[in-house]
């Protein structure tokens, strides 16, 4: 059999919006393959609930470990799942979220099994019987395409970039047996998780600040516009303003700092040092505001707008208010 | 306190990457190469371990090839004790630079084992996790802060919105990312003190990996950029196109 293991992240008793597009790309890669999805999701007790809604999405099986001891992340316990998993149904690929844990776990479970692994993949498929992936180098300056030779072939999928599709069938939630024992690595705490906004990586509209804000107060209106635009939004910032103190480097878009995909980034005051259009390149639209007309953001924008971004920006805010009020 | 680092030399984040004619490499011309940034942070870690601990050895290690001493160089100017160039020609694929490694450092004694949390050449964001389980050791990714109290590690790791909390006891494996700490710059009485300072060579045969490179290319395209107008009053127009041209608000 070629199934497919997907990693199913979960947090809080909650599926994670990536675990859809993992399982979603898993079911693609296994319809190439002729196998089967297998899901595999660990969390606290009363989180199997969560995962069943895994099937709409193309998993034919889905195995739940629930456990007080699995509430936050436990690698030790996850990797022998997977493990597990992997070795009971002949596993011809495992595929993971590219996020913080998917990125952590899928490259223990590599060592674990000493297979290589490819991460933050872009395209996934399959040629003459072998997985094939294509995925950003140099923070997306280049691109590798590149061939498993061996399985299970270990890959994890950059957030917002794979499609998810609902499928007709699926299977059930299977109770997957896991008695956490004493972990080598222990999580004894999660902080911050009662966030106001998403993660740049996961946010479908990026609203991203620079030098040309001049000082770090001036994100009020930065927030204002995130606001206006909706949970879906979310603030992103340039490696000066980072660097500068103005802003967390958790927000800092570039080659030294997080590579998005959003549908829209805004870049409001960035000059686009490459390092930065290394980060953000692939944004299905981009928007730049700058005062500078010769600034290399312009470059890769879609729209432009020359001029001053403490005028531009309210101006924004108040036309997407409008916008939404009217329901647009 | 003793540590291993590992590091690697990368392009700078400011180079311009051009695919070479092969399809298979990039063009070096015109590229600087510098220490990979989040293993500056790695270093600044152990070098303020073995401070806090008034004794210990920092040594660090890459996989690479000649010029790659000239990174090691750069790190035993910034303070490390002794270097070791495991010489090959570095892949696209994590998991046999992972195995060198592991197979280098199985040996040596040591408490902690440092990297930066990702290249940024490959990002593959991979060789740390792979090494701790080669080397069956907790490991913690991705870490933005770090105590160490009577070899008991409780370190903070970057996810999505906040951090975990991750704890485990030594020796361990741990990833920095930046935040950690303010990485020092090279004295130059540390750049002379390096010279004098012992740099192992030995070449190592790489294990086949899982991967083959199939082949390199550019980033796609963007499309044709578009200037809407000056100012604030040329919002409406962008917003229009946002909404109607590519559907995006």
């Amino acid at each position: 059999m070629a199934d497919v293991i997907a990693y199913a992240e979960t947090r809080d008793g909650t599926l994670r919006p990536v675990a859809r597009e993992t399982v979603s790309a898993a079911r693609a890669l296994a319809d190439e393959l002729g196998g089967r999805v297998v899901a595999v999701a660990l969390d606290g007790p009363g989180s199997a609930d969560a995962v069943r809604e895994l099937a709409r999405f193309g998993a034919d099986r889905i195995l739940a470990a629930e456990h007080p001891a699995l509430t936050d992340y436990h690698p030790d316990a996850a990797v022998q799942a997977i493990e597990s998993t992997a070795e009971a149904s002949a596993a011809a690929a495992i595929v993971f979220p590219a996020s913080a844990r998917g990125k952590d776990l899928s490259a223990r479970v590599a060592g674990r099994l000493n297979r290589s692994l490819a991460t933050e993949v872009t395209e996934l498929g399959v040629e003459d019987g072998s997985v094939v992936v294509t995925r950003p180098v140099y923070a997306g300056k280049a691109y590798a395409k590149l061939r498993f030779r061996t399985t299970p072939a270990l890959i994890s999928i950059r957030p917002n970039v794979f499609p998810v599709a609902e499928r007709q069938g699926g299977g059930v939630v299977e109770t997957l047996d896991i008695q956490p024992g004493d972990a080598r690595t222990r999580v004894t705490g999660t902080e911050g998780g009662a966030r106001e906004r998403l993660d740049v990586r996961e946010a479908d509209i990026v609203v991203a600040g620079g030098r040309g804000l001049q000082a770090p107060e001036h994100w009020e209106m930065m927030d204002d516009l995130v606001d206006a635009l909706g949970p879906q939004a979310t603030l992103g910032a340039s490696r000066a303003v980072v660097d500068a103190g103005w802003r967390p480097h958790g927000e800092q878009v570039g080659q030294t700092g997080k590579v998005v995909s959003p549908s829209l980034y805004f870049a409001i005051g960035i000059s686009g040092a490459i390092q930065h259009l290394a980060g953000m390149r692939t944004a299905n639209v981009i928007v730049a505001v700058n005062k500078d007309p010769e600034a290399p953001i312009f470059g890769v924008a879609n729209y432009g707008i020359v001029g001053d971004a403490f005028e531009v920006v309210p101006r924004l805010t108040e036309e997407i208010r409008t916008l939404r009020d009217s329901g647009g | 306190m003793n540590s291993i680092v590992c590091i690697k030399r990368v392009p700078d984040s400011e180079a311009r990457i051009r695919v070479a004619a092969d399809g298979e490499s990039i063009d070096p011309s015109g590229v600087k190469f510098d220490m990979n940034e989040y293993d500056k942070y790695a270093i600044e870690e152990a070098l303020q371990q073995r401070e806090a601990a008034g004794e210990g050895q920092v040594t660090v290690v890459t996989v690479g090839r000649d010029d790659a001493r000239e990174t090691l160089r750069q790190a035993l100017a910034m303070g490390a004790d002794e270097a070791v160039l495991l010489r090959a020609d570095v892949s696209l694929d994590g998991l046999p630079i992972a195995r060198a490694l592991a197979d280098e450092i199985r040996d040596r004694p040591f408490d902690l084992l440092l990297f930066g949390k990702q290249a940024i050449d490959d990002d593959g964001m991979q060789v740390p996790a792979m090494v701790s389980e080669l080397l069956g050791l907790p490991c913690a990714t991705v870490v933005v802060s770090l105590e160490i109290d009577e070899g008991h590690v409780t370190a903070r790791r970057e996810i999505e919105g906040g951090h975990e909390v991750v704890e485990f006891d030594l020796p361990g494996v741990l990833a920095a990312q930046k935040g950690l700490n303010e990485p020092r710059y090279p004295s130059l009485k540390g750049i002379m003190a390096a010279k004098k300072k012992p740099l192992e060579e030995k070449d190592v045969e790489l294990v086949d990996g899982g991967l083959e490179l199939v082949e390199l290319s550019g980033p796609p395209s963007r499309p044709e950029p578009e200037i809407v107008g000056e100012g604030a009053e040329a919002v409406p127009e962008l917003v229009r196109r946002l909404r109607q041209e590519v559907k995006v608000l």
